[in-house]
């Protein structure tokens, strides 16, 4: 079957700044093929999908289309299913096939629309039960996915060559993901290509006809499915850290009581790391947010709050871009320091020029603006502002986002130092190398805890099984 | 019960119109008939006229702080311009609606807050409408006023031309291909420009059918006064968007209804005449307005919470 490829990469590179996101990349997939796309958090997989249709142009090498000789991935026949649900909710079912194919028009396109969607639908998931004329955001979530596939291998005009899928089983059950998988390799078999991302090894096994393997922008492994076993295929993935000596710095120190019990499951005791892991999105950001929206309220500031949050995403929920760095500082511990309702600013001075030898921020003078200082210096202010507080519990979304090695051994040691004085952190990290720093790992998979690991079993590789799901489909 | 009133956002506004029609005829029996009811509903025309302008802005996740202050200043050019020299008049608001299509553009292109656009803009509609008229005057072109108090047999104008507003715009923004697509962007602009419409045209597009809009609610409203004032029609800016929320539409999200955007209008124009024959002190009528807002509203979100909740 395997002839002029549909689609074909070769070199490509992307650039974002300074980070490279895809590191010359040359992939081919031709009518016929299933290729299975695995990788790690951040490997490029998403970049090469928005490649691939068009979403972004590349910084270096070429895509094209040779089969059908188009330039635009729209015309030839290339159709994405985003993993993040994009149906307009406001419109139907019918209507929502209208947005992507403009060809439907003039008098009756509604019932041409109704016809179409439905014939999708019933060709993917037989007896799917789903009404074109239903509003979508009446649908659940898994029956939108089924929407939003079902547009994906709907003809619009012309027909799919290429359907790329990402992580389109993630919230289907067992039954209708077997239905999409069958409807896959007829696809398949019929002369269609389908790019597949999951991270349900049992269904990359079951409907690949090749693996890719992705890690740090680059392609690392590339094989017919039968060539690679599950440990094998975990193997490539992972590695990434070098040496994993200087990992554990201390024995398996004794803890006390859990002081911290949620109801996903996630315990701490006092002076304990706990690191939250696992592929990004998959609910421990919420986790974190809900444990502290619980712990705090609202309403009363109180003198001393018992959990402080150290935010990842600086610009949305960290920093206050138009203060200087003493106030973004200091904002946390105002009401400690304050006397009769007014800031003490001799105390206040005091307490951010500590902190700047302390943690080492780069700047000449506390009072200039906290845009001043580079993305780093900003996370360490950030820090600052939740270890100047009182509270014996931190807890961290992905604080080390886009901060340089120099500065992450800085911050490992003052997280160590501190924790070793009775803090407890709750940290949630999208890098392998920085959750074998915690002393209890606890794995997160489709927004539960799937694995809690101890000691020596936070290793990489434990860490990786446990995010992938490595049962058998439908069983 | 719950369901059918959450699944079916339009049965609300109905349901809310009736029951306060159904409170002013038994007030005010003599308002039962072709002249009453023309009297109660005429002034709800260009009010109608503006809320459908709204819809169009808020269809596409903005909100138009300046739509009261632009009726006035068509309701000044068309008691002037169009009345004196009608080419004149004409290219005017043919220019009055490429401006709103400017200000689509601007909005979407700059990625600026709507809010403050509009809010700007309305000190510029208004300083351009005090230039035209300083003083109230003017008169309204013939034709217009022949329009407006036009007698069609057994129906009143203002009914006939409620019922067209509806029609022609349920048509325009549920039915036809565009009208769909302009919803999406509200729903999800990423998602629409990914399948790849310009969305750019699209937000200049909406915003001009506002304009479009809002230039026939000024004109509407010059042919029932008569004449025209610098501050005729301030107060629709906040009436269009209660309209608009009444008629079951949505801030955000693309959800919107011209059939129930009218009859939102309707509503309010119809809640003042009530209050009044209560007898009830000017002062009181626009709090006592807002009670009445707050009560659909209220109706509504304990409809569509309870359908949630029970899945």
């Amino acid at each position: 079957m395997t002839g002029t490829p549909i689609v074909a990469l070769t070199d490509a590179e992307k650039h974002f700044g300074a980070v490279r996101a895809l590191d010359g990349v040359s992939l081919s997939i031709s009518s016929g093929e299933c290729i299975g796309l695995v990788g790690h958090n951040g490997a490029g997989k998403s970049t090469l999908v928005n490649l691939v249709n068009g979403g972004l142009s590349p910084s270096a090498g070429a895509v094209s289309f040779p089969a059908s000789g188009e330039s635009r991935a729209l015309n030839a026949g290339v159709r994405s299913v985003f993993q993040e649900l994009s149906l307009c909710p406001n419109l139907t079912v019918a209507e929502n096939l209208r947005i992507s194919h403009s060809d439907l028009k003039g008098f009756g396109w509604r019932t041409r629309a109704r016809v179409e969607i439905a014939q999708s639908l019933d060709l993917v998931f037989p007896n799917h039960g789903i009404d074109p004329d239903m509003a979508v955001d009446q649908l659940t979530i898994a029956e939108r996915q089924m929407v939003e596939i079902a547009i994906g291998f709907a003809p619009r005009g012309t027909e799919a060559r290429l359907v790329i899928l990402d992580e389109p089983t993630s919230s289907l059950d067992a039954g209708i993901a077997l239905q999409l998988l069958t409807h896959i390799k007829d696809f398949c078999a019929k002369g269609g290509a389908v790019l597949f991302i999951s991270h349900m090894m049992g269904e990359i096994f079951d409907v690949a006809s090749t693996i890719v393997v992705m890690k740090d922008g680059k392609v690392v492994a590339s094989r017919p499915t039968p060539d690679f076993t599950r440990t094998s295929l975990v193997e490539a993935m992972g590695h990434v850290a070098g040496p994993e000596a200087e990992t554990a710095t201390t024995a398996s120190a004794e803890f006390g009581a859990d002081i911290l019990h949620s109801q996903t499951g996630l315990t701490a005791s006092k002076g304990e790391i706990v690191g939250l892991a696992g592929l990004a999105g998959h609910g421990q950001a919420e986790t974190l947010a809900r444990l502290y929206f619980e712990h705090t309220s609202s309403w009363r500031a109180g003198k001393a709050s018992g959990m402080v949050f150290v935010a990842g995403d600086r610009g949305r929920d960290g920093i206050l871009p138009l203060w200087s760095i003493l106030q973004n500082l200091s904002v946390s511990v105002l009401p400690q320091i304050a006397r009769r309702g007014f800031v003490d600013r001799t105390a206040e001075t005091r307490i951010a020029a500590d902190w700047k030898t302390r943690i080492g921020i780069r700047t000449d003078d506390v009072a200039n603006n906290i845009l001043s200082l580079s993305g780093g210096n900003q996370q360490k202010v950030l820090f600052a502002r939740a270890l100047a507080s009182t509270a014996p519990v931190v807890v961290m979304d992905d604080p080390m986002r886009g901060v340089d090695v120099g500065t992450k051994q800085d911050v490992y040691a003052m997280i160590r130092a501190e924790a070793a004085k009775g803090r407890t952190f709750l940290w949630y990290s999208t890098e392998t190398e920085e959750v074998c720093q915690c002393d209890r790992v606890f794995v997160f998979r489709d927004g539960q805890i799937s694995a809690e690991l101890t000691d020596k079993d936070i290793t990489e590789e434990r860490i990786l099984q446990a995010s992938f799901e490595m049962q058998e489909v439908g069983a | 019960m719950t369901r059918l009133f959450a699944r079916h956002r339009i049965l609300l506004p109905v349901l809310s119109l009736a029951i306060l029609l159904a409170a002013t005829f038994y007030m005010q029996p003599r308002a039962m008939s072709y002249f009453g009811v023309n009297l109660l509903f005429n002034l709800a025309v260009p009010i109608a006229l503006a809320t459908v302008a709204q819809m169009m802005i808020i269809m596409v996740n903005d909100i138009d702080l300046s739509l009261g202050a632009f009726v006035s200043l068509v309701a000044c050019v068309t008691a002037t311009f169009l009345h004196d020299t009608p080419v004149l008049g004409v290219l005017i608001l043919a220019g009055l609606i490429a401006a709103y299509a400017a200000l689509g553009v601007m909005i979407h292109r700059f990625n600026l807050p709507a809010i403050v656009v509009t809010l700007g803009m309305s000190f510029v509609w208004g300083g351009l409408a005090l230039t035209i008229l300083p003083s109230p005057g003017g008169s309204a072109p013939p034709w217009i006023r022949s329009l407006m108090t036009v007698k069609p047999p057994l129906v009143p104008m203002a009914v006939v031309a409620a019922v067209l507003i509806a029609a022609v715009t349920h048509v325009l923004i549920i039915r036809t291909g565009i009208g769909t697509v302009l919803r999406g962007v509200g729903g999800n602009a990423a998602s629409v420009s990914r399948a790849g419409w310009p969305v750019l045209r699209l937000k200049a597009l909406a915003y001009a059918l506002a304009g479009f809009f809002g230039v026939l609610a000024g004109v509407a409203l010059v042919g029932l006064t008569t004449s025209a004032d610098a501050n005729i029609a301030l107060r629709y800016t906040l009436l269009s968007i209660a309209g608009v929320i009444l008629g079951g539409g949505e801030f955000t999200g693309g959800k919107v209804s011209p059939v129930g955007a009218v009859i939102g209008a309707l509503t309010l124009a119809l809640a003042a005449s009530f209050l009044s024959f209560l007898r009830l002190s000017p002062d009181w009528q626009i709090g006592a307005q807002g009670a009445i807002l707050i009560l659909v509203l209220t109706a509504r979100l304990i409809f569509t919470r309870r359908d949630e909740q029970q899945g």
